[in-house]
């Protein structure tokens, strides 16, 4: 049986989430196609990472060379292409972050597979492949079929799988070498920037009061902040008001600003993109004020208020 | 320079109801108000600026209807020299089918940087742009929030996850999708709209590219498309705003944010 791939991510000596929650689901897919789950590997000084990923796997394929230390899509591709083309998996799973949205538009161009990005399910029907997706910014789903073909590549949204291990699988660790030398690299690594450092550190609040594109202008912006003080909330946004540059981005919430745990998250015109609602998951209660009703954020909210924000705002700063 | 820049009328959704089409293929999009794709008018004001900066010239594509050339129009106003629509007919392409078609318009063409934004709106997709650095054989980046040109190489900037950043340097030409924030997009007039109107737009058709059934081909097709199914949602709080404004203070107390 030809394998269900995973590209394991990591950044700075750690394993990403979405490596196991990509495994969760595979293990899943496994199951119903009674396909073998290989793990890939790539990377440089690599070896620390086989301990945690051991059992997750039936192969773990490894792939250690210099020139993978930092990620390159250019270089990624290649060796997952000429791992493709030896063992031929049938899926091969990839994060919707940063490393996916470079590497796996390109390898689907070049190894010819369908691909869907973005999945929240992968649904198997007989031997069709269909990806469940969000569309309009979670306003709408779809469901998409893949044409039949030899491979799939889908990439997968981060939290729409959990990170079980159904069972323990062996773990056959397989150092590869690569068919065919590695391109020249027409990318060379920098530095990382660290961008959301600040005075404050939303992660920590206990009381968020959020803001997002729906306050319209920066002006309106002194309304938000004089509630924040009123009642003892720290002030944070949705990431259109850290582009325009109204808050620094220490403030933002979400895939690349901070996850949040806060007890109450008050989120003002904010319509609640998959991005942002990754942020929030961890808050204990969620109020959300929006003019629109079928805003996503009103189905992960506990408390909903179908408002204009500028009638709401004075009536609470009347209140406290 | 010489610069490209792919873009996409997309529909305006917020604070709509949205209805699903009758063949449940897409939403119906007829009641809907359209505008330039957001990442969009990021990767033309960027365009712009490098312009400004370089000299050279920036041509705006885009595949679509005649419709669609409104947001063309958009890109002229704001400093683009030449703008093309191509034109499908009746064919419907996925993805894939769209990279194949602007790769192979784009071949013709004089560039050192393509860009696009990193996402469309509407289907959420953040493919074509990659894709199409594939089919053309460039180095690409994705989710770039910063590009400083320097001889046949840039200085870049991605965005990783957890307010994390790269700084890599890629050889020219490539491709780079465009994220948000990466500057602010200048003010259109109506003014410059209408001015731009006067500029031609050139017109390819999809027929008259040597393009084959194969490179057409959907390897992707939506079945369905749905409202999103009910979940136990939010508990709505009614009536008139200071009834509201009390209720939010009395759960701020209840959850222990508040004494
Ligand atoms: C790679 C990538 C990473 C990203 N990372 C992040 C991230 O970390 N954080 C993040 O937030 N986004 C992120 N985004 C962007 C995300 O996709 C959305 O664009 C963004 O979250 C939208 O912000 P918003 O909800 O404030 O604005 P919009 O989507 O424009 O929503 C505004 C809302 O306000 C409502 N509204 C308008 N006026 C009023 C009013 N007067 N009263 C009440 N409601 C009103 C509207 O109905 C609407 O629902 C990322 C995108 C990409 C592609």
């Amino acid at each position: 049986m030809n394998p269900i791939f995973v590209l394991v991510e990591h950044r700075r000596g750690k394993i990403r989430d979405i490596t196991f929650e990509m495994l969760g689901k595979a293990g899943d897919l496994s199951h119903w196609q009674g396909c073998p789950l290989t793990v890939v590997l790539i990377g440089w000084e690599v070896t620390p990472f086989l301990q945690e990923l051991s059992g997750w796997a039936d192969t773990i394929l490894v792939v250690e060379k210099e020139e993978l230390k930092n990620f390159d899509a250019g270089l990624y591709q290649e060796v997952l292409h000429q791992l493709i083309q030896e063992y031929r998996p049938c899926i091969t799973l990839m994060g919707q972050t940063s490393w996916g949205l470079d590497l796996a538009p390109a390898l689907a161009v070049k190894t010819g597979f369908p691909l869907a990005t973005d999945c929240l399910d992968i649904l198997t029907d007989g031997d069709q492949v269909k990806a469940i997706r969000q569309a309009y910014g979670g306003k709408v789903f779809t469901r998409v079929a893949l044409k039949k073909s030899a491979g799939y590549l889908m990439t997968v949204r981060a939290g729409a799988f959990s990170p079980e291990k159904t069972e323990e699988r062996k773990g056959e660790i397989i150092k590869q070498e690569l068919k065919a030398d590695l391109p020249e690299p027409r990318r060379r690594f920098v530095e990382f920037v660290e961008n959301g450092a600040g005075e404050i550190d939303i992660a920590q609040a206990e009381f968020l009061i959020s803001v997002g594109r729906g306050i319209g202008e920066e002006e309106n912006l002194t309304l938000v902040k004089d509630l924040a003080q009123s009642l003892g909330g720290v002030l944070s946004c949705s990431r259109p008001i850290v582009d325009k540059k109204w808050l620094p981005k220490f403030h933002q919430v979400g895939t690349s600003g901070k996850s949040v745990k806060p007890k109450v998250y008050l989120a003002l015109g904010i319509s609640g993109a998959f991005q942002h609602l990754a942020g929030i998951s961890g808050a204990g209660t969620v109020i959300a004020v929006n003019k629109d009703p079928k805003a996503p954020i009103f189905r992960v909210a506990d408390y909903g208020v179908v408002e204009d924000l500028f009638k709401i705002l004075p009536a609470l700063m009347e209140k406290v | 320079m010489d610069i490209i820049v792919c873009v996409k009328r997309v529909p305006f959704t917020q604070e709509v109801d949205l209805e699903i089409g009758q063949d449940k293929k897409d939403i119906d999009r007829s009641p809907l108000v359209y505008a330039l794709n957001d990442w969009d008018g990021y990767a033309i004001e960027e365009a712009v600026l490098i312009k400004e900066q370089f000299g050279g010239t920036i041509t705006a594509i885009t595949l679509g209807s005649e419709d669609d050339e409104e947001v063309l129009r958009r890109c002229l106003a704001v400093g683009t020299d030449k703008a093309m629509r191509i034109d499908p007919g009746s064919r419907e392409l996925d993805g894939y089918g769209i990279s194949r078609v602007l790769s192979e318009v784009i071949r013709g063409l004089s560039f050192d940087l393509i860009l696009t934004g990193v996402q469309a709106e509407d289907d959420n997709q953040a493919m074509i742009g990659i894709m199409t650095a594939e089919q053309l054989g460039l180095a690409h980046a994705a989710v770039v929030t910063g590009i400083e040109v320097k001889d046949q190489s840039a200085l870049i900037r991605c965005e990783l996850e957890d307010g994390l950043e790269e700084r890599s340097i890629l050889s020219l030409p490539a491709l780079l999708t465009i994220q948000s924030g990466i500057n602010e997009p200048r003010y259109v007039s109506l003014m410059g709209i209408k001015k731009a109107a006067k500029k031609g737009i050139e017109t390819v058709l999809l027929t008259d590219l040597n393009l084959t059934e194969e490179d057409l081909a959907p390897r992707t097709h939506i079945e369905e498309v749905y409202l999103p199914p009910d979940t136990e949602g939010a508990d709505m709080i009614i009536g008139e705003p200071s009834r509201i404004a009390e209720e939010i203070l009395r759960l701020l107390k209840e959850k222990g944010v508040r004494t």
